[in-house]
């Protein structure tokens, strides 16, 4: 028996569902169909038009087809004065938050894609003018749209696929995962996302680890050193695999030469200091490796700055390699 | 007997749409265009760095999330006074022009060929081989859609440009007013190169069925003639059949107003696609004066100025007012000179002179078929200005050049998305944005109407669009031909609604 997936968006870019086709495959229906994904409806790949929507709903709500996940991408648009008229699903004069209080009820797991539909995201920016929020939180604050002890009648909270955009091996082995029942309350992290992902650092896998254990830092675009200490990077807290399962073949924010920006965590979207600028405290960042305490990360910090190599030091600051590494043999004497 | 319909939400378009018409006589007599979503990223701008526009803005959008960071960069640029290294330009170039392709692409195999595929076409001769090759991906009981399969695959492999040269698309941050963060090496060089060529073989054996060189050398209906007699296999020739006998020609038609920024800037001050204004009556290109640029809102949900005129958007503001009395879309009316205009790549290959989009609009007016023409002969132009861009590029030179922004300067960032003009207008006052104001394509193409009463340049095209028989015996059915002149625009509503 297939999953069922109705897909649908609000407030936010459509760029979950533009990166979800760039997923890894050599042909996109023939993954979700191996994958055991059937897709009721999706604004960028159906064939129906507002009938075939408007049909689809009806099915859903009234229990003649089964609703097995709803997939939220973009926040939920609670302006002006709560009356959700910041969206009203086209065709319908429903706000979509009603829309989607009514199909979370029905269905047996509900995801939010990306970080929009997770906590609010980019569109909760700022005075947050359209009262944006979560499926499932209002930035850090459990709660969001459909309230603290939501639980889907699958018996878990919101899955909360969170980034901006999405991974599409995200949301693919999501659902994936679904379908197989191979997903389970364990399978989240505190924070609802699911842990395949978010158990991961973006520090993990960088390309620019060898400047990080030096210290050698970038000071401005296309330096080749480490983002963290003077552009902002928060690659060592933000939890996703992005330098291991990269973007768009060989890609990633740090590998595109820019700050890692948390964009998997709530609130990322009002850090409270320019993106691409570490803010510091005396000098010393203020946002230090996870788990890591902070006298010895200042200790280890000025140690390996004094050792830094000339070669590790001279490219940080080039925009590439300047001093290559030493060529010498690696084979043990005498064997 | 007068009806009203009201149609949406629109699928295989971005974001949601609502379109409300009167019929009479089995025809379209009148049509409102409804952005029925409203965001607040001008809003959410003020107050910030203004570096931080190139963490957001491209979050406005992801589909045009490139050609927001360009707008972005480039007000950005104009407010510090700084310039670009080469390498920095061509990187921007190839980042835009990347997403720009794919963005034709996406339309074409995804949007707007799957309609040929439904039931209101049953029984026509080219339907079979329509179905094989565009049937949607999702929702087609028959199977099929193999080029649409192809031409996603063909999309991710071709974003994997962006993956090297800005890190992951969309919601790139590697593009700067100063510039590209990511320098690009020898070795990368040559593995883009060889991706650019990977697409132009997936464009010459499927789409075009000929080298690219030829069809953007088309310079006349009668050479288009000439070329799909002799190569008749192909998507494009597939196409203008079906093109042909459903009447796309006479489908859509648009204000006969064409605006473009010019796209792909070159060091002299020149563009790669021209910038002005085709005026198809007159047959001529005009200057393009972008301080005659306004924004209405009286149709919008948005407090209008005390003195109640239409403002440029260095004056404009964004504030909403749900409960305005005749207001019907989230989005303002923008014009010209007080005009409707069109925008897209069926305005940058007018303004550019590419002569056969300009016979074929002279021929039968800027209707649906010419929109999909003008964007596929762009999309063969491009591939070839693309490898250029790449031969062109300099390891070990620079790509990126150090700026200071004022605490206190203005900044325009024009240029042209997938879907056409788009403009950013900003403030900086003691260091923070202090005026933000965006006029993306779709806002000009599905304007509502402004405080005269003109209708957008859809609400008019829609006009006379005949309804399918069946609609009239089903409320709110939709009409076929409505289908195809709203996706024959290639709408972005989420830019549109910013």
């Amino acid at each position: 028996m297939s999953l069922n997936v109705l897909w649908l968006q609000s407030g936010g870019c459509g760029g979950c569902s533009m990166s979800l086709l760039c997923a890894d495959t050599a042909d996109f229906p023939a993954l979700l169909k191996s994958s055991g994904i059937e897709l009721l409806w999706h604004p960028s790949l159906s064939l129906e038009n507002q009938q075939g929507l408007q049909g689809v709903l009806q099915s859903v709500l009234s229990g003649r087809t089964r609703l097995d996940a709803l997939c939220i991408e973009g926040a939920v648009l609670r302006g002006p004065n709560h009356s959700g008229r910041f969206h009203l699903l086209a065709g319908t004069d429903v706000p979509m938050m009603r829309w989607i209080e009514q199909l979370a009820a029905v269905a047996t797991h509900v995801l939010a894609v990306g970080s929009c539909a997770a906590w609010g995201g980019i569109s909760a920016s700022g005075g947050n003018p359209t009262d944006a929020c979560g499926l499932h939180y209002e930035d850090e604050q459990i709660g969001g749209l459909l309230g603290r002890d939501f639980c889907a009648r699958g018996g878990l909270p919101v899955i909360n696929i969170a980034g901006c955009p999405t991974h599409p091996g995200w949301v693919i082995d999501t659902l994936t995962l679904l379908a197989a029942g191979e997903f389970g309350a364990i399978d989240l992290d505190p924070l609802g996302r699911p842990r395949f992902y978010a158990d991961q650092l973006v520090h993990h896998g960088c390309p620019r680890n060898e400047y990080y254990e030096y210290k050698a830092s970038a000071a401005q675009p296309t330096d080749l050193g480490c983002l963290m200490e003077n552009m902002g990077c928060k690659g060592t807290q933000a939890h996703a695999d992005c330098n291991t399962r990269l973007w768009n073949g060989d890609g990633s924010c740090l590998r595109g030469g820019f700050a890692c920006i948390n964009c998997t965590a709530p609130g990322f979207q009002s850090p409270g200091h320019a993106f691409q600028l570490t803010p510091k405290l005396a000098g010393i960042p203020v946002g230090l490796p996870t788990d890591m305490p902070k006298a010895w990360f200042v200790a280890l910090a000025s140690l390996s700055k004094s050792a830094t190599p000339k070669r590790v030091k001279v490219n940080s600051r080039s925009d590439h390699v300047m001093l290559p590494p030493a060529t010498r043999s690696t084979r043990q004497r005498g064997s | 007997m007068t009806r009203r319909l009201v149609l949406g939400p629109f699928n295989r378009v971005e974001g949601d749409l609502e379109v409300q018409l009167e019929v009479a006589d089995g025809r379209v007599r009148e049509a409102r265009v409804n952005a029925p979503m409203f965001r607040g990223f001008e809003l959410m701008l003020a107050g910030r760095e203004p570096m931080d526009a190139l963490t957001i803005v491209p979050r406005i959008c992801g589909i045009c999330s490139v050609s927001q960071s360009v707008a972005a960069a480039r007000a950005l640029a104009d407010a510090s006074g700084g310039v670009m290294p080469p390498n920095g330009v061509l990187a921007t170039k190839l980042m835009l022009a990347c997403e720009n392709l794919a963005d034709h692409l996406t339309h074409f195999y995804l949007f707007f060929m799957p309609d040929f595929t439904g039931r209101a076409y049953d029984g026509r001769v080219w339907q079979a081989q329509a179905q094989q090759r565009f049937a949607a991906l999702t929702g087609s009981p028959g199977g099929g859609g193999l080029h649409s399969r192809a031409a996603l695959v063909a999309r991710a492999r071709w974003f994997e440009l962006i993956g090297t040269l800005g890190g992951k698309w969309p919601h790139t941050g590697a593009i700067l007013p100063g510039g590209s963060a990511r320098a690009i090496n020898a070795d990368e060089r040559v593995r883009l190169l060889a991706r650019v060529r990977e697409m132009r073989a997936f464009l010459e054996h499927t789409l075009f069925g000929t080298p690219l060189e030829e069809v953007a050398a088309l310079d006349s209906l009668a050479a288009l003639q000439r070329w799909r007699s002799r190569d008749a296999g192909s998507d494009l020739a597939l196409f203008l059949d079906i093109a042909d006998d459903t009447g796309l020609t006479q489908l859509g038609t648009g204000p006969g107003r064409y605006l473009s920024y010019g796209a792909y800037p070159d060091a002299k001050g020149g563009h790669a696609f021209a910038a002005g204004v085709w005026d198809a009556a007159q047959h001529r290109v005009l200057p393009l004066d972008p301080m005659a640029i306004t924004e209405d809102p009286r149709h919008a949900w948005y407090t209008e100025d005390a003195s109640a005129k239409p403002l440029h958007p260095l004056n404009g503001n964004t504030q909403p007012q749900a409960d305005k009395a005749g207001a019907y879309s989230w989005n303002k009316a923008p014009r010209l000179a007080g005009q409707v205009l069109e925008t897209g790549a069926i305005a940058r290959q007018l303004v550019d002179g590419q002569p056969l989009i300009r016979a074929a609009v002279l021929a039968h007016g800027g209707c649906v078929s010419t929109r999909v023409l003008a964007r596929l002969l762009e999309v063969a132009r491009i591939v070839a200005l693309m490898e250029q861009w790449l031969l062109a590029l300099q390891p070990h030179a620079p790509f990126h050049e150090a700026h200071t922004l004022p605490d206190e300067a203005q900044g325009i960032g024009l240029t042209e998305a997938a879907r056409g003009a788009l403009g950013h207008w900003l403030r900086i006052d003691q260091g923070r944005l202090s005026h933000y104001q965006i006029v993306a394509p779709t806002s000009w193409n599905f304007s509502p109407r402004d405080a005269a009463g003109t209708p957008g340049a859809l609400e008019a095209a829609l006009v006379g669009a005949p309804m399918d028989s069946s609609a009239e015996a089903v409320p709110g059915n939709a009409s076929v031909a409505v289908q195809h002149i709203v996706r024959s625009f290639d709408p972005c509503m989420v830019c549109t609604v910013h």
